[in-house]
This record gives structure tokens, sequence and C-alpha cells, in this order.
């Protein structure tokens, strides 16, 4: 027969060892299923179950980067796509966040400016690129355009439907209190609208990314995309993967970058 | 100087002869409050009868209405949830305040600690208020409203959304503030315990008029003649059979 005290201790005193693995196992797993998948890409590569014409090793790959990175030409490229991402997003998350912005506050400004924006956010902006080269030429602006184009959208709603959630006892207390439209603005519609705003910028970078991946693909003579395109030509499988990393990683990066600002602008409902 | 126009001096805030409509509702129906400094008198009336739109129309967040207004100073409002901005700390929230009075950040912050210093809470300056409890940031909220040192406090059900144990030693809070700084209070409750409890005259207001007022005279605190008398003849004014 079980005694109480019996029953206890295996529920009272479960070893470190079993609390540690209990606690990191998932972890653990989600961090070695990609690493057992690059492990069977390697050894398959090795075996030659899988042809190196198609899809080079990982190790191969690998090297093409270190390639670039010693060449410079990584560097460059890299210079290139950031900026005309960051022209793109200074324009773009400007419309969208002053038009948003706007939008919310103000009946006049969405009966008149939200319309003719639904209507342009209703074309497919990359359908727009014919149009852009015609109107802009291949140069730097029609891709920045672009990109703005793009991102604004994402920004542009979030931003509208952010403002426009602001509660408005809070703009009632404000008025007792007698904050003038400025002082609302920065202490009530600012930290309030901030989180939604942000999740609007998450998804802006990630459109920005994409339109610039499917823009750098067209009469691009530098950028990330000029060395994919150029990586085809010379049926460099390996560099043209590693351009696709290189695209992923800097939305991650970006991504990550918006998430630290996310936390802050939440930190006081922790 | 004459007993009238001293009378006029000590005047908080006025409403004479206030009507106003929603659309073609008579919300208010020439509806006349005086609180004098020093005084407190409570709104009482069940929902719907314009309690709220009286406190309001007094706040100065009513503009279509007709007949007059007179508030001395800015009147100070707290409502029945503490809206404190989630975002900014308590001592900020408190000196959010003193906007309309202009002062140096630092002596605005210093005000802010003495008026939580007031309400108690001093310890609790540097945190977000969504960490207090529901007591606390009414508390807090309390602050935000006296921290000026307004001559009217409005009061929209400001205890109405505590536990009972809380709201008790508001309203002892609130009536040690108010034997401190001597402001009008106009209270709007639909609590009959409470407007028996703090007030020196009690309004009752039906369908947007005021159709009863009471007057009462025992000290505060020397319970018994207070609540139990005044309870049962504002009962039987509010229509309520017990």
């Amino acid at each position: 027969m079980t005694t109480p005290a019996e029953l206890v201790v295996p529920l009272a005193s479960p070893t470190a060892a079993n609390r540690w693995w209990a606690d990191r196992k998932w972890g653990l797993f989600r961090l070695l299923s990609p690493l057992v998948l690059l492990g069977v890409w390697q050894l398959g590569s090795a075996l030659g179950l899988i042809p190196q014409d198609v899809l080079p090793a990982p190790s191969l790959i690998v090297e093409a980067g270190i390639e670039l990175i010693e060449n410079g030409q990584l560097a460059d490229a890299l210079r290139v796509s950031g900026i005309r991402v960051i022209e793109g997003l200074l324009l773009g998350g400007f419309l969208g966040l002053v038009l948003g912005t706007a939008v919310g506050l103000s009946r006049w400004f969405e009966a008149t400016v939200d319309p003719p924006m639904q209507m342009i956010r209703a074309l497919p902006h990359l359908g727009l690129i014919p149009l852009f080269i015609l109107w802009f030429g291949i140069g730097e602006l029609p891709k920045v355009l672009l990109v703005a184009l793009g991102l604004s959208f994402p920004l542009y709603l979030n931003t509208f439907s952010a403002v426009r959630q602001v509660d408005p006892k809070l703009f009632e207390t404000a008025q007792v209190l007698g904050l003038s439209f400025w002082q609302r603005f920065r202490n009530i519609v600012v930290p309030s609208a901030a989180p939604q705003v942000l999740v609007g910028l998450r998804q802006s970078l990630a459109i920005a990314w994409l339109t610039l991946i499917v823009a750098e693909q067209i009469n691009a003579d530098k950028g990330i995309g000029f060395l994919i395109n150029n990586a085809r030509d010379f049926l460099r499988i390996d560099i043209i993967i590693f351009g696709l990393i290189v695209y992923a990683l800097l939305g991650i990066g970006t991504d990550a970058i918006v998430r630290v600002l996310e936390r802050r602008a939440l930190r006081y409902r922790s | 100087m004459t007993i009238a126009s001293e009378r006029q001096t000590a005047v908080a805030g006025e409403l004479r002869h206030v009507h106003k409509w929603y659309g073609d509702h008579h919300v208010l129906t020439d509806v006349s409050v005086r609180v004098e400094r020093g005084e407190i008198v409570a709104l009482i009336g069940r929902s719907g009868s314009g309690k709220s739109t009286v406190l309001r129309v007094l706040a100065g967040l009513s503009t279509d209405h007709t007949g007059e207004r007179v508030v001395s100073g800015a009147p100070a409002l707290a409502f029945q949830e503490p809206r404190l901005f989630a975002w900014r700390d308590v001592r900020t929230n408190v000196v959010y305040g003193l906007t309309r009075s202009r002062l140096r950040r630092s002596e605005a912050a210093a005000r802010a600690d003495r008026a939580l210093a007031d309400v108690g809470l001093t310890d609790r300056a540097e945190v977000w208020p969504l960490t207090l409890s529901g007591g606390q940031a009414q508390r807090v909220s309390l602050a935000r409203a006296l921290v000026a040192e307004p001559e009217l406090l409005l009061l929209d059900e400001p205890f109405g959304a505590l536990d009972a144990l809380t709201r008790l030693s508001m309203r002892g809070l609130l009536l040690d503030l108010w034997r401190e700084h001597g402001f009008g209070v106009l209270l709007v409750t639909h609590d009959v315990d409470e407007a028996v409890a703090l007030a020196d005259r009690v309004l009752v207001l039906e369908a947007g008029r005021v159709v009863h007022t009471l007057t009462i005279d025992e000290p505060r605190r020397s319970a018994g003649a207070r609540t139990e008398l005044h309870r049962a003849e504002l009962l039987d004014k509010l229509g309520v059979q017990i």
C-alpha cells in the first residue's frame, strides 16, 4: 500500500536535469530541425544525390558568399539596395503616416482622401512597373517610387485605424484638462496609436523588400538584384541562392528592429 | 458688503435656467444648480435623468445649451473610470492636471508630488498606471483633478466602479481633502447612501428637472441621524418604496 509520503515524493522532487530538459526541449527541437535539414542537404550533395548544377551544397553557397564579401561586391550591392529601401521608406512612410493620421483625425480628410487611396491600393503596385519605366526611366527613381508606393499602404491603413481607435474618453479628458491640439496629438494620439502603427511598419518593410527584389530584376546595373541577375547569366546558382539568403536576412533584420521598437512602445503594459 | 454680494463671491459654480436638447429630446428643462465654495452638493437620480449632462454643462463640455453658466476658474472633473494615460507614469498623469497653469516642469512635478502625498500615493509616483489597483487609480485621478487647486470639483459617480470597502475609504479621503482645501463639490451619484453621507444638499433630478432639494444639517460622520432619517426621506422623494 502506498503511503501519502510516497505519493508526494515523485511530484515534489523532479530532478534539476529533468526540469532543465522540460523547460528547453521544445526550443532545442526548433533549433535542431533546420540544422538537420541543412545536414541532409549537405550529405545529399556529397553523395551525389542532389545535382550540383541544380542545387549546390550549403558549403558551396557559403564559399560564394565569402567570395562576394572579399571582393567587395556584396558591400556595394548592400549599399545600393539599402539606399533604395531607405529612400522608399522615407517617402512612402511619410505619405502613409501623414495621410493615415489626417484621415484618422478628420472626417473631412476621410471623405476626400480615403476614396482615391483605396482606388490606388486596388492596383497591384508591381503591375505598375512598365508604366513607371515609361514615366521615370530605368534609373533609381522608378525603383524608389515603387518601393515607396508599395510600403505606404500598410502604413496608411494601420495608422488610419490606429488613430481612429484612440479612446474618445481620453479626448474628453484632455478637453477637461485643457490640452491643446498638439498636446493631445503628442500625449494621446501618438502613444496610443504607436503599437498598431508599428505593426503596419513591419508589414510595410516586408513589402518594401519584396518590391525591391522585383524592381531590381529589371534593368538594374547595381544592387543585390543585379548581383543575382548577373549570376544567372553565368549560371552561378550558388551566388543566386546566396543573394536570396541576403534578402531574407535583411527582411529578418529590419523586422527585428521594429519588434524592439514595439516592445518599447508597449513597455507600460508589462 | 451685503450678504448677497458676499454670497456672490462664494459661488464655485452655477447653472441658471439651463435647457438642453438632443434632437427633439428635451434632456434638461430649466435646471438651476448652485454650488458654493466649501459645499458639497449631490445630484441624484435614475439612469437617464440627466445627471451627467448637468455635470458636462458645468464642466464646459457642452456648448449647445441655453441658460447661464457661471464657474469660478476652470472646474476639475473626475470620472467614474480613472481615465489615466496608461503610457505616462503616475506623476506625469497628475502633472496633466496643471496643463492650464503653465508652470515650469520642476515646479509642476513638485506640485504633483504634493497632490500624490495628499491621496497617500507618494510611493507610486513612478509606476505605470496599469500596475495600480482600481482604488489607487481613482485616487490618482482625484489627485490630477485637485492638483491645480480648483474651486469647483465635479465628480461623475467617481466611486461607482469600486468595491464596497474601497468606496468607503474613498469617501473618507474625499471629505479629508475637501476639509483641507475648501473647494465646492458637485457629486453625481445614484447611490442614496453616498449622497446622504457626503452632501450638504441633495438635488433629486427626474427626467431632466430638479424636482426636490433636500438640505442635510447634521454634521458628517455623526452617522445616526444623517443616514437613517435622510435616507428614508430621500428614498421617498425618489419614489422608492421600502
